[in-house]
């Protein structure tokens, strides 16, 4: 989950820096179109040490628990690392890019990575389209119902990934749920099929990760002024075309936000898929990237596989941010 | 608001689903909380009733009879809180650091939170296990609370640098004048102003904390009495047979707390996120 930050995407120029220097330090803030008038950039360095001060804590957990870890696991994805390794009966030996030759000959990875792709792409298309409907319904209705919607979707928010997992599970038992005996199912097992089992698992994921969504588009298009819909109406303009041509270029920031924290999000599932399926389904017939790597590191000790898994994932991811850095640069958001 | 111009029938009609949309939404918390009082076995029928005629506590009961269960909770808000408050701490002095100062490698280091967020941070659990099992700390709530800690990082500083952002240099160069220091300018008239966005991170980051099952289950293998809630949760969710009822209390327990934070702190996530998006 994370971060919407629209207000830069239209902030006026920042207020001229205090000390009023001279600014040559362009080069150093990579912003692709040219700075506008009025924008002026202290020169580099005007802060000496103190701002390092600041970002001392940060930078020693951050390197620490976050830049030093993705360095081990890249480095132990190219080694031999099982059981014996680990227990020291046997030497840590390099293995080169043995690992991902291993990975990319097995036909469950590809499966796996197919199977993981299709899903987070299902489970991010739904969680958009509800979380952006709900959120257009609503600006259309009365305190009452908003607020009953706004308080039941924080409410979906609010749960646990597994207890929403085992409620979930429990309202489509086939014995015990009320699902089944509302839809005339009878004992219809729904995690015992591949797609039933993915389908279910995406109702979940879609049930608690669309009130971020709603929320947050609820909250940008509240943030457009009254003034300029009313501009449009009294202009003769259709519902339509209000929503084309001023809400949804107004909104586009907060869309391309929500956009990549969803794909971002479900691309990582992982506490959905254990819980629900059990540790990946029958045969691990519903196993997504994430719950294979714990599969194979944890349960099978095969820790070089596991961590190649988590480089292929974080490769996928880092490609990902570079699309929304991208976007963000087009969209004229300075850093 | 575009409410204006929406004719009557069209509001009805957008009202009413509205309620059943939020109806069907917390359905799944209603059917947790009401088959939590159900009586054991009213839980195991294959006509399952919305409504319950003998409530009872003997799920409850279960589930707090169960060792060590409230040391599993406090353990819980353990972990939650002391990520809550130190990550705020540490984002608030790091995004007023690339916000409010001018210094080589900002544009860089910005970048670099960014790019932390997307992490796949699944996938750093097996050199965590590695880290934690090194530094002698698997077992221990500190193998939950550091990586938890650097998880929140980037996501809450990116966040509060749009707070940050929104105070305006003119107030700093007022206090300046005023001789405060700028130490003082942080504490005292930056951070309150900033609240309100401290309080919308802390809601992510508690949530993710609180959520957390996967370096529970990773991190805290031999030592039961370091574990978790959802730890406490799965004693009773045996896949083959689980105790319906003990999963649903112990479910519910673990959610309320979520959930009166989140009714709490309501109007200031929803203005927060609302802050974050507005110009």
């Amino acid at each position: 989950m994370t971060p919407m930050d629209r207000r830069t995407a239209h902030a006026p120029p920042p207020a001229a820096p205090p000390s009023g220097g001279p600014a040559p330090a362009v080069a150093a803030r990579p912003v692709r179109r040219p700075a506008p008038a009025g924008r002026r950039p202290a020169p580099r360095g005007r802060d000496g040490w103190t701002p390092w001060l600041y970002l001392a804590p940060a930078l020693a957990v951050l390197g620490g628990l976050l830049v030093y870890p993705v360095y081990q696991l890249g480095l132990i994805s190219f080694l031999e690392y099982t059981q014996a390794q680990v227990s020291g009966g046997e030497p840590t030996t390099f293995k080169g890019l043995g690992n991902y030759a291993e990975l990319f000959g097995d036909d469950q990875f590809w499966q796996v990575l197919l199977a993981t792709v299709l899903f987070a792409a299902a489970c991010v298309v739904c969680t958009l389209a509800v979380g952006c409907a709900l959120a257009v319904l609503l600006t259309r209705v009365r305190a009452v119902p908003r607020l009953a919607l706004m308080l039941a979707a924080l409410g979906a928010w609010a749960t646990p990934a597994i207890t929403g997992s085992t409620v979930w599970l429990l309202l489509f038992d086939a014995d015990f749920g009320p699902v089944n005996r509302i839809l005339g199912l009878g004992d219809h097992s729904w995690t015992y099929g591949r797609l039933s089992a993915f389908l279910l698992v995406l109702l979940e994921v879609v049930w608690c990760s669309f009130p971020f969504v709603m929320v947050t588009v609820y909250a940008g298009i509240r943030a457009v002024p009254t003034e300029v819909l009313e501009a449009a109406a009294l202009d003769g303009a259709s519902q339509w075309r209000i929503w084309r041509s001023v809400l949804a270029p107004m909104l586009r920031p907060v869309l391309t936000v929500v956009t990549i924290q969803s794909v971002i999000w479900d691309f990582k599932v992982f506490t959905q898929i254990y819980v629900m399926t059990g540790g990946g389904g029958i045969a691990g017939q519903n196993l997504v990237l994430n719950v294979y790597a714990y599969q194979k590191a944890f349960a099978s000790s095969q820790y070089s596989l596991g961590s190649a898994i988590g480089v292929v994932m974080l490769l996928i991811l880092l490609a990902v941010t570079l699309v929304y850095l991208r976007l963000l640069r087009r969209q004229g958001e300075e850093l | 608001m575009p409410r204006p111009y929406v004719r009557r029938p069209w509001r009805l009609a957008a009202e009413s689903s509205a309620l059943l949309i939020a109806a069907a939404v917390a359905f799944p918390l209603y059917w947790m909380v009401l088959s939590a009082f159900k009586p054991a076995g009213e839980i195991e029928s294959d006509r399952p009733r919305p409504w319950t005629l003998q409530p009872s506590l003997d799920s409850f009961r279960r589930v707090f009879g169960q060792q060590e269960f409230g040391r599993y909770f406090l353990n819980s808000l353990l972990v939650a809180g002391t990520v809550v408050l130190a990550s705020a701490l540490i984002a608030f002095l790091a995004a007023t650091a690339v916000t409010r100062f001018r210094f080589r490698f900002r544009t860089t280091l910005l970048i670099m939170f960014l790019v932390a967020q997307m992490v796949p941070v699944e996938a750093l659990t097996i050199p965590l296990f590695f880290l934690m099992r090194d530094a002698g700390q698997l077992n221990t709530l500190g193998s939950l609370i550091l990586p938890h800690i650097a998880f929140s990082l980037p996501f809450a500083i990116w966040m509060l640098r749009g707070f940050v952002k929104a105070v305006p240099e003119a107030l700093e160069e007022a206090a300046r004048i005023d001789g405060a220091s700028r130490a003082r300018f942080l504490w005292q008239i930056l951070f309150p102003l900033v609240f309100p966005g401290l309080v919308a991170t802390s809601v992510f980051s508690f949530i993710s904390t609180w959520n957390d099952f996967l370096f529970a289950k990773s991190f805290i293998i031999s030592d039961t009495s370091q574990s978790t809630l959802p730890m406490a949760l799965l004693v009773f969710y045996k896949p083959d047979d689980p105790d319906w009822g003990g999963v649903m209390a112990a479910s519910t327990v673990m959610t309320v707390p979520v959930l009166v934070f989140f009714v709490l702190v309501q109007r200031r996530l929803v203005s927060g996120l609302g802050g974050a998006v507005k110009d």
